[in-house]
């Protein structure tokens, strides 16, 4: 059998793991346009920031292709699936045959049309290559602009201010993290984030850059040295919808990750999945479900029959040290308990835990998501456990006991 | 607030360089002595309700706690000891009769302690047990005595009913409420492993522990409690109790409190009702009284298994047991005044009854010149606290001992003789959930397997350095006994020489 | 594989489980990591208390992994059975601590980084010093 993979982070990954569980001779082709070993792409602001040494961005070690007897063609990009001749054609005009593909390409940043923006040096924030351009522009004391609240516009945020950076951010919505936080949790983190030095301008957007300026819509102007744009990412699904495959916001695929394409499977930020907690389809763009995606879909392409079901949304993140662990869907009746430091929403709804939120206190919060996945029937938890913390006592003492006593599905 | 005439009787000693506030002696004291004061990030101590068990010394991780008598003197006083004054203020304070558990721990002469044993030496030379056959197996009941004949000349044996002993010692009966489930299961299972038997108690036969039975004595005493048809049938033996050393002539008394649902289903009586066992068995004020009764349980049982009769070693236990071994019953079983009790009296624990030592051997010989000493088995209770003791005292004429503080100790008991509180650390004398749970049968049983185990050993070392290798032959032995310090009555009661003679 | 589990039946919570564990892992004995570390070292199981039973969680080194998958470092990985975390490649992103199904994943007492039961195979103490320190064989390391 002849696999070919297309992308090299945390699907690719977990699709290698999936098809050498199943079958430990087959041919493995790895094609990515990024020249690097695998590294992790999460890691990349930690790496800014000096947290993460050079050689422990690499999301596996060294010799991991190695060991999984895979090929790499690495710094060259696929232009084109062509299904009739079952091959992938490269940049430079090579084609690699597959029996079984997977597209796991992942996402992109996506730049919104802005006026003047051109005029601009601007920066994204997504890969490797991005930061190390941005480390070679630093300098301490600078003025950076990052266009976004987001999870990445902040994560940004918090790296360059290991730099004495002055930093502003700019979003168009009224609160930070819209994503994975309510509007408290976002105040609580906001003001966190402030008391670090970092000023927000919300409910606005640029109007008009220039090389050193951008005029905002609510009339401000903001001077930048360094501008970062990290509004959002669009998924990379151009090679499956030219090759004629299902695309909707992102690549559409069954529960076993195949695409509408014979012999062609997607995985990770560049798929879209289903929502759990909240019965939808959505794209989740998150590490873990890449991985598990691509772990399912290797095995699958090795002739296995695996389904992929339970994903939810779901994060864990941090800012200047005040952690965030979120899950799930927030439709539903809540229960908000805060304190000082800390917050924490759940949110019920069918009689099951459907979402949460925790800040500054997110010990044990695996066990709510569990509960969340498993759909457990809140009739079988005592429910003031449950609201006290995640805990394994709320549980009766049979379900506990397949619980510790054994395995997790 | 009232004054408290009574001063803590132990003090803690924290060393506060090895203690690591990890609260585990908080958690594990039931009588609230250690607390963790957040306020001041340090454990302190409150010893009033301290009784020694040891339960927190044991598990501290770092040995960073003693338990020590409380340094606090009273005025010295000849005639008035510490423990006579505190007593005095104790029931000044109460108005009650003063309760103890355990044994009676007063200084009185241990006889044990007075007789050394015989070794061999050129002529008749010693075994070694690691290297000949050495047998501690005993049987306990009536020795058939009527051998009658057939017209082919083929023998037959009278048959009569026994229990047969992998070692020569058993555990003597403790009732479920006063010790606790998970203390009865080690010994059911300890007593199976090692060939040998365990008692009911008074209180009946949880319905867990009937797979037990092959090794389980069941007791029929003055309350009754939990003896029905099912239960006889269930034991291997049935035992009548008349008395017990610890607390000769009265009966006993379990609290309602402890009277939960288990134990009330396993001794039949309503939850949370006191359960009284009489002094008197309210049928027998005589050895036919008592005959009947020995009757009707064989009755009941068949006539397949053996009855035992248990009475305290009081002043004329040796006519006592005479009558006893003419009733019909099949193994006398004999209770020192040091045997340990649940809740007794103090006055009564402290002051009545007679050393075992003393009455096994008037027993023993008395039943020896009657010509009635092969119609009974004799047992010895009442503090057997080594192999030693256990030599000594099938020389001085017991079949086999029943052992029940040490066995205790085994599963942790360290002797702080609190039984009665109910509050047991080492969750045996305990009917408290969170208590119990203290004591898993896993490593209970197999300590008490291991001091038994133990202990043969050292009884066939001991029997193997006379030159003797079985009980039967060591039985009555008296020439294996030697007194020291022991005056010519003494020696004429426990039937031996003085050492050097 | 042979792992760590808890009879609830016999768990007194008396917490020691937790303290040799720290201990165990913190490379010193109980006084020193205790009395004399700047940090108390954090236990890598924890005690679960009730009115009725008690129990202790630690990592069950269960089938699915979801921690090892979802680690976005690559710190996690699997050794003979063992989730193991490479505390140098972990970057207290805690996404471990959101997949963990039994709350096993801890927050060291630095409070940057993870820390997990690897059943003391990182250690020297050879069998798990949670089973070696549980006074009521509460907790056995077996084959199940």
């Amino acid at each position: 059998m002849n696999y070919v993979i297309i992308g090299n982070s945390a699907a690719a990954v977990g699709t290698i793991s999936g098809i050498r569980e199943i079958d430990s001779t087959g041919k493995i082709t790895v094609i990515s346009d990024e020249k690097y070993h695998t590294y992790s792409r999460p890691l990349i602001s930690y790496w800014l920031e000096g947290k993460v040494s050079d050689k422990n961005i690499y999301y596996r070690p060294a010799d991991f292709y190695e060991k999984n007897g895979v090929e790499t063609i690495l710094g060259k990009k696929v232009m084109k699936i062509d299904t009739a001749k079952k091959c992938v054609v490269l940049d430079d005009g090579l084609s690699v045959p597959y029996d079984k593909l997977m597209v796991a390409t992942g996402s992109k940043p996506f730049v919104p049309p802005m006026n003047g923006l051109e005029k601009t040096n601007y920066h994204t924030f997504m890969s490797y290559d991005s930061v190390k351009a941005i480390r070679s522009e630093l300098r301490e004391g600078m003025k950076v602009l990052i266009i976004g609240a987001g999870l990445i516009g902040l994560k940004a945020a918090e790296a360059l201010s290991a730099y004495k950076t002055d930093i502003t951010v700019v979003d168009m919505a009224d609160r930070i993290l819209p994503s994975i936080l309510d509007e408290r949790a976002g105040l609580k983190m906001q003001k966190h984030i402030e008391s670090k030095g970092v000023k927000f301008i919300l409910k606005t957007s640029a109007e008009e850059f220039s090389e050193h300026k951008a005029k905002l819509k609510n009339g401000e102007e903001v001077d930048f040295d360094m501008l970062i744009v990290a509004v959002g990412v669009r998924p990379n699904t151009e090679l499956v919808a030219d090759a004629g495959g299902k695309v909707e916001r992102g690549i559409i695929t069954d529960m076993t990750l195949k695409t509408s394409l014979d012999d062609i499977y997607a995985a990770g930020d560049c798929t879209v999945s289903y929502d759990a907690s909240s019965d939808t389809e959505k794209i989740l763009a998150l590490l873990p479900n890449a991985y598990m995606q691509g772990e399912v879909a290797g095995r699958n392409m090795a002739g296995r029959e695996f389904y992929y079901v339970n994903a939810i949304p779901m994060n864990a993140i941090g800012f200047f040290g005040l952690h965030i662990i979120s899950a799930g869907s927030y439709d539903g009746e809540e229960y908000v308990t805060e304190t000082e430091n800390t917050y924490k929403k759940l949110v019920f709804r069918d009689n099951t835990l459907k979402g949460y939120i925790l800040m500054g206190d997110v010990a044990r919060a695996g066990i709510y998501t569990s509960m969340i996945k498993e759909r457990i029937d809140l009739g079988d938890v005592d429910i003031e456990m449950l609201k006290d913390k995640p805990q394994m006592m709320m549980f009766g003492k049979e379900r506990r006991e397949e619980k510790l006593g054994g395995i997790i599905k | 607030m009232a004054v408290n005439y009574n001063n803590p009787l132990f003090e803690v000693i924290r060393n506060p360089d090895r203690c690591i506030k990890c609260r585990v002696c908080e958690r594990q004291c039931a009588n609230e002595v250690h607390k963790y004061d957040a306020d001041l990030d340090k454990m302190i101590a409150n010893e009033q309700g301290c009784v020694d068990c040891q339960r927190c010394v044991c598990l501290c991780p770092t040995n960073a706690l003693k338990i020590r008598p409380n340094e606090n003197q009273f005025r010295p006083n000849g005639n008035w000891s510490m423990q006579l004054m505190d007593e005095v203020y104790k029931q000044a304070g109460s108005g009650g009769v003063l309760l103890s558990a355990m044994g009676n721990p007063q200084n009185y002469p241990v006889y044990w302690d007075k007789i050394l044993l015989n070794a061999s030496q050129v002529t008749n030379p010693p075994i070694d047990p690691l290297r000949e056959p050495m047998e501690t197996k005993t049987f306990l009941g009536k020795k058939s005595q009527k051998i009658s004949y057939d017209k082919d000349g083929k023998a037959h044996f009278e048959k009569t009913p026994y229990l047969e002993l992998d070692v020569p010692i058993m555990f003597s009966a403790m009732s479920f409420g006063s010790i606790s489930k998970n203390a009865h299961e080690s010994l059911a299972r300890a007593a199976t492993a090692l060939g040998t038997y365990y008692n009911t108690g008074e209180g009946g036969l949880h319905r867990d522990f009937y797979q037990y039975g092959k090794n389980t004595i069941v007791q029929v005493a003055s309350g009754r409690f939990g003896v029905f048809k099912g239960y006889l049938d269930a034991g291997a033996a049935v035992e009548i109790k008349m008395g017990q050393g610890a607390k000769p002539g009265i009966g006993g008394h379990l609290p309602g409190m402890k009277v939960n649902e288990e134990i009330s289903r396993t001794r039949m009586i309503p939850m949370g009702a006191d359960a009284i066992s009489p002094a008197p068995h309210h049928d027998i004020y005589s050895i036919e009284d008592l005959r009947q009764l020995v009757n009707s349980l064989k009755e009941a049982t068949g006539g397949e298994k053996p009855i035992i009769v248990k009475i305290a070693a009081v002043h004329n236990v040796a006519a006592i047991a005479s009558g006893i071994a003419r009733s019909g019953a099949d193994i006398i079983a004999i209770d020192g005044f040091r045997g340990g009790t649940g809740a007794a009296p103090t006055r009564i624990r402290d002051n009545v009854g007679i050393p075992i030592e003393l009455a096994l051997a008037s027993v023993d010989s008395r039943l020896r010149d009657e010509g009635i000493r092969n119609d009974v088995s004799i047992v010895a209770a009442g503090s057997m606290r080594s192999a030693a003791d256990v030599v000594k005292a099938i020389a001085l004429g017991a079949d086999a001992v029943y052992i029940a503080t040490s066995a205790l100790m085994a599963m942790g008991c360290h002797l702080c003789r609190s039984c009665n509180t109910g509050k047991c650390n080492w969750g045996i004398a305990t009917q408290r959930a969170d208590l119990v749970k203290r004591l898993n049968p896993d490593i209970a049983a197999e300590r008490l397997i291991n001091l038994v185990t133990a202990w043969n050993h050292e009884i066939k070392e001991i029997m193997g350095g006379m030159g003797i290798n079985s009980i039967e032959a060591l039985r009555g032995n008296r020439l294996m006994l030697r007194g020291v310090g022991l005056n010519q009555k003494e020696l004429d009661i426990l039937g031996i020489m003085h050492a050097g003679e | 594989m042979k792992k760590v589990y808890v009879n609830e039946d016999w768990c007194l919570a008396c917490h020691l489980c937790e303290y040799y564990c720290a201990a165990a892992n913190s490379g010193k004995d109980l006084i020193k990591a205790f009395k004399y570390s700047d940090k108390k070292p954090v236990p890598r199981i924890k005690v679960e208390e009730g009115s009725e039973v008690n129990f202790a969680v630690q990592c069950r080194h269960c089938e699915g992994k979801p921690c090892v998958k979802g680690c976005i470092a690559g710190a996690l990985s699997i050794v003979d059975g063992v989730v193991v975390c490479d505390e140098n490649k972990c970057v207290g992103c805690y996404t471990c601590v959101l997949s963990c199904p039994f709350g096993c994943i801890v927050i060291d007492e630095e409070g940057h980084r993870i820390q997990k039961c690897d059943l003391c195979t990182k250690n020297h103490n050879g069998e798990p010093a949670c089973v070696q320190g549980c006074p009521n064989k509460a907790i056995v390391f077996e084959e199940r």
